[in-house]
C-alpha cells in the first residue's frame, strides 16, 4: 500500500454546507412514549418477527431473527410493551411493517448477550456470529449486513473504515470519529481479527482533521492506519475508496473482495465495539439533523423508531419551509413525503433542503458539453446513455455499461442542461435488472 | 401514534408541501445560458480588434448579424409554435460568429441570408440546439462562399484606429497568393491585414482562446490537435520545397485556422465528448485545412474542414467509448 492516496478520475466539488452541524456535540435524543420500528432494515430478506401485541420487551431483546444468510435481527430500542404490529410510513414513500412499542418510561436492559472482554483471543467465528447477532448492517446508507461482507470467499489482505463521509452537510460519522475514536479504532481491531488480518485503514477526507488527529492518537495501539483522502464527492463511494488507498480497481459488477478489500462504515465499526465488548444489539444510531431551514441543527443519537417530526422538534423546528425533507445526504438521499418516518439504522442524516438550493429544473437538450463525462468517477458516458434512454433502448445503454454506474448523481449535479441523468440511469438499470432476470427464467 | 404533545413554539415542515423527487436534491449552478455568456466574452477581443481595424462598419455587420440570427430563431420558435429560445444565447453565438466569418464591407443582405442559413438550415431544421450535426455558422459561411464567392473573398483594407473610414475592396487574402507573403508576420498577429472580421487579429483570438480553456469551456485538444497538425504539415512541405507553401507560423497566423480552431471546432454540440474523440477531432481538421491550403483550389480550407469533421462526429464518439473504471480486471478474469 502506498502512503500517498491516489486520486480517482472524476468527482465534483459541492459546496459541503457541514459548518451548520459540525461543531455540535452528540447529543442522547430523550426517551419518547413510542417507538415506531421499522422492522425490513437492511438490504437482503426482511428479519422474522418474533414478538406479538401485548408483549412486554426489555431493552435489547430481540423482535424480529434474521431469515437467512443476507439478513439481520432487529432489537428493540427500549422496553415497554408492543403496542401495534401493523403498517407505517417507510423511507421510500411506500407504507412498511413496522412494530409499535409503547415505552415503559424504565428503559431497563433485557439479557444482553454476553461480552466477549477478551476479544484478542476470542474465535474469530465468535466475533462474526456476534456481528451477526447484534443485526449490525453498514451504516453509510447501504444497510447491507456486516456479516455477509466479513464472509469472503476470496482472499482479503485489506480491511478499509470509510470515514470519508463525501455527502455534503452530514457530519455524523465525523462527530463519531472525533468523539468516540477509541470505538471505532477498536471495531476495527475486532474486524480485522475477524478477517484474520493485522490491521487495517480508515479513510478520512481531510476536511476533517481533527477526526484524523483524534483517531491517530490511539490508531497505532491496534496497529491501524488513519489515511487523509482528498476532498472529492464521492470519495466515500466503495470503489473509489478502494482504489485512492489501494490503487486497486473493483470490476464492474463486483464486490470489493474481488480486489481483496472489505469495507465498513466507521459508525458499524463502533457497532462493531459496542456489540463485542458491552454485549449491546444496534439499537441506535448518530445521525445529523441539518438544513438551512433548521433553527438549531446538530448531531443526535437516536434510537431506531424515532420519528423524523421527533428529531426536528429536537433542532429547535424550521425557521422556513423546506422544499424537501431527505434521509441521507443530499447527492444521494432519499426524499420524503412524511413526517412519520422513523430512523432506521442506515439513517445517516435527516437533512431539510431549502427551496432555494433544492435541485428543481426543466430539462434541456443535451449541448454535449461533456462536463458529465469528465466528472463520472465511473467513466462512462452519462449524455450518451441518457439518450439511449430517452430512446427506450435499453440494451444500447447496456452496451454503454450503464450497469457500472455507482448513480453518485455528479453528472445530473454539474450538467448545464439540467438533465435527469441519474434518474435515466436508475430506470435503466431497473429495465436491464428486470429483462435479465426474465431472460433467466426461460 | 404520537400522542406526546408538541410545544406550540416548534414549527414543523408541511409534509404535504414537501417535493419527492430523485437524487441528487443540489445541483451545480452551471446553465446553458452561463456557458454561452462566457463564449461570448471570449470573443470579446475579437470584436474590439475588428472594430478597431475595420471601424464602424464591422461593428454593423456584426450587430445585424447576432440580431438578425436572434430575430430568425423567435420567428421559427413562433411559426413552430415552440418556448422562446433567445434566452439561451446560442443564437447570439451563431450570429456573431457568422460576423466574424464576413468582410466589414458585406452588404446587409449578405448578412440577412447568412442569419436565415445559419439558424434554419444549420440549426432549425435538425431540431434546435443540441441536435444540429453541423456548426450553424459555419453552413451559413459555405453556403455564402458558393453561392457568392467574389463577393466573400473580397475584403476591407484595415485602417486602425479610423473607425468611419472604409476603403472596400482589395483583392488577395493573405492565404490567396501561393507562395508567396502578403502581409508580415507582426501585422497577421495583430490583425492589421485585410481578412473576415474575426480571423486577422491572432493576438485577440489567443486572448479569447486562453479565455475558453482556462474556464473549462472548450476542451484543450482540439485547438492543440488542429493548429499542431497543420504547423506539423505545412512545416514539412515548407522545409521540402518553399516553393509550395508559407513557413508554419505563417499558416497559423494567416487566415481562419485560429478561430476555426479555437471557436468553431470547439463548438459542443457539433464535436466529440470524450477527449481522445477531440485529438482525433482536430487532427482530422487539421489534415484537411492542410491539403486544401497546400493543394486544394481554395485559399482556405479551416470552414470545409470543420465541417467535415462535424459529419464524422458521431462516428468518432461512437469509436472512443473508453473502458470504465474496473473494466480491466474483468477481462482478465474472464
Amino acid at each position: 500500500m502506498s502512503d500517498k492516496p491516489r486520486k480517482f478520475k472524476g468527482g465534483v466539488h459541492p459546496n459541503d454546507s457541514k459548518a451548520l452541524s459540525a461543531a455540535k456535540a452528540i447529543q442522547d435524543a430523550p426517551l419518547l412514549n413510542t417507538y415506531n420500528v421499522i422492522v425490513h432494515q437492511n438490504i437482503g430478506a426482511p428479519p422474522e418477527i418474533v414478538v406479538k401485541k401485548g408483549d412486554e420487551v426489555k431493552k435489547g431483546d430481540l423482535l424480529a431473527k434474521a431469515s437467512g444468510f443476507v439478513s439481520v435481527p432487529l432489537h428493540a430500542p427500549t422496553s415497554g410493551t408492543i403496542k401495534m404490529i401493523d403498517k407505517c410510513p417507510g423511507p421510500a414513500c411506500v407504507s412498511v411493517p413496522c412494530i409499535t412499542i409503547a415505552a415503559d418510561g424504565e428503559d431497563t436492559w433485557g439479557d444482553c448477550m454476553e461480552p466477549i472482554a477478551d476479544w484478542k483471543n476470542a474465535k474469530p467465528e465468535d466475533l462474526k456470529q456476534r456481528v451477526s447477532d447484534a443485526g449490525i448492517v453498514g451504516m453509510g446508507g447501504a444497510g447491507f449486513p456486516s456479516h455477509v461482507k466479513l464472509s469472503p470467499n476470496k482472499p482479503i489482505d485489506t480491511l478499509i473504515l470509510n470515514g470519508a463521509e463525501c455527502e455534503p452537510y452530514l457530519t455524523a460519522d465525523h462527530r463519531l470519529m472525533l468523539e468516540e475514536a477509541e470505538k471505532v479504532v477498536l471495531g476495527a481491531a475486532i474486524l480485522a481479527r475477524i478477517l484474520g488480518l493485522d490491521g487495517a485503514v480508515i479513510g478520512v477526507e481531510n476536511n476533517k482533521p481533527d477526526a484524523i488527529e483524534e483517531l491517530n492518537k490511539i490508531a497505532s495501539k491496534y496497529n491501524v492506519k488513519v489515511q487523509g483522502l482528498r476532498v472529492n464527492y464521492p470519495q466515500g463511494a466503495e470503489k473509489q475508496l478502494i482504489y485512492a488507498l489501494t490503487g486497486r480497481e473493483v470490476p464492474i459488477g463486483g464486490l470489493p473482495m474481488d480486489a481483496g478489500c472489505v469495507v465498513q462504515n466507521v459508525a458499524s465499526a463502533a457497532a462493531v465495539a459496542e456489540a463485542v465488548i458491552d454485549g449491546r444489539p444496534l439499537i441506535e444510531r448518530v445521525t445529523t439533523v441539518t438544513g438551512e431551514p433548521l433553527v438549531n441543527p446538530g448531531n443526535w443519537r437516536f434510537r431506531l423508531g424515532t420519528p423524523i417530526s421527533k428529531a426536528l422538534e429536537l433542532a429547535g423546528g424550521i425557521k422556513t419551509q423546506p422544499a424537501k425533507l431527505l434521509l441521507g445526504g443530499p447527492m444521494m438521499g432519499f426524499a420524503q413525503n412524511s413526517l412519520d418516518v422513523t430512523v432506521m439504522k442506515n439513517t445517516s442524516g435527516i437533512l431539510l433542503i431549502p427551496v432555494e438550493t433544492a435541485s428543481q429544473y426543466t430539462s434541456e437538450p443535451c449541448i454535449r458539453c461533456g462536463r458529465c463525462v469528465e466528472v463520472c468517477p465511473m467513466d462512462i458516458l452519462p449524455a450518451t446513455i441518457s439518450q439511449a434512454v430517452e430512446n427506450e433502448r435499453f440494451d444500447w445503454a447496456s452496451q454503454l455499461n450503464v450497469m457500472a454506474c455507482i448513480e453518485c448523481g455528479s453528472c445530473s449535479y454539474v450538467c448545464p442542461s439540467h438533465r435527469p441523468l441519474n434518474q435515466h440511469f436508475k430506470r435503466a438499470k431497473a429495465e436491464i435488472a428486470a429483462a435479465r432476470r426474465k431472460e433467466q427464467k426461460k | 401514534m404520537a400522542e406526546e404533545t408538541t410545544t406550540p413554539s416548534i414549527q414543523l415542515p408541511d409534509a404535504t408541501k414537501l417535493v419527492v423527487s430523485n437524487s441528487p436534491h443540489i445541483r451545480g449552478n452551471e446553465t446553458i445560458s452561463k456557458v454561452m455568456v462566457q463564449v461570448l466574452i471570449a470573443l470579446l477581443p475579437a470584436v474590439i480588434a475588428a472594430v478597431w481595424f475595420f471601424g464602424l462598419a464591422a461593428l454593423k455587420v456584426m450587430v445585424l448579424c447576432t440580431v438578425g440570427c436572434i430575430a430568425v430563431e423567435e420567428i421559427w420558435n413562433k411559426c413552430a409554435k415552440r418556448a422562446p429560445t433567445w434566452k439561451d444565447g446560442s443564437a447570439a453565438i451563431t450570429g456573431l460568429l457568422l460576423a466574424m466569418n464576413l468582410s466589414a464591407g458585406a452588404p446587409w443582405w449578405i448578412c440577412v441570408l447568412g442569419c436565415l442559413l445559419a439558424i434554419i438550415l444549420g440549426k432549425q431544421l435538425f431540431g434546435g440546439l443540441g441536435f444540429n450535426p453541423f456548426n450553424p455558422a459555419l453552413v451559413a459561411r459555405v453556403a455564402l462562399l458558393i453561392g457568392f464567392p467574389s463577393l466573400m473573398t473580397s475584403w476591407v483594407v484595415p485602417n486602425p484606429g479610423n473607425l468611419t473610414a472604409c476603403d472596400a475592396m482589395t483583392g488577395a487574402t493573405p492565404l490567396g497568393a501561393q507562395g508567396e507573403a502578403v502581409a508580415s508576420l507582426s501585422n497577421l498577429f495583430t490583425g492589421n491585414v485585410g481578412g473576415c472580421l474575426g480571423e486577422t487579429s491572432a493576438l485577440a483570438l489567443l486572448l479569447g482562446g486562453a479565455f475558453l480553456i482556462i474556464r473549462k469551456l472548450i476542451k484543450w485538444q482540439v485547438p492543440a490537435a488542429f493548429i499542431g497538425t497543420v504547423v506539423v504539415i505545412s512545416g514539412l512541405v515548407h522545409a521540402i520545397n518553399p516553393e509550395i507553401t508559407q513557413t508554419p507560423i505563417y499558416h497559423v497566423l494567416a487566415g481562419g485556422l485560429l478561430i476555426g480552431a479555437f471557436f468553431m471546432a470547439t463548438d459542443m454540440v457539433t464535436s466529440p465528448m470524450t477527449a481522445k474523440g477531440a485529438l482525433i477531432f482536430g487532427f482530422g481538421c487539421g489534415l484537411i485545412t492542410s491539403v486544401i491550403r497546400i493543394w486544394g483550389g481554395y485559399p482556405e480550407g479551416v470552414s470545409f474542414s470543420i465541417l467535415f469533421m462535424n459529419a464524422l462526429t458521431p462516428l468518432i464518439d461512437r469509436y472512443t467509448i473508453g473502458k470504465p473504471f474496473g473494466y480491466i480486471r474483468i477481462k482478465k478474469e474472464a
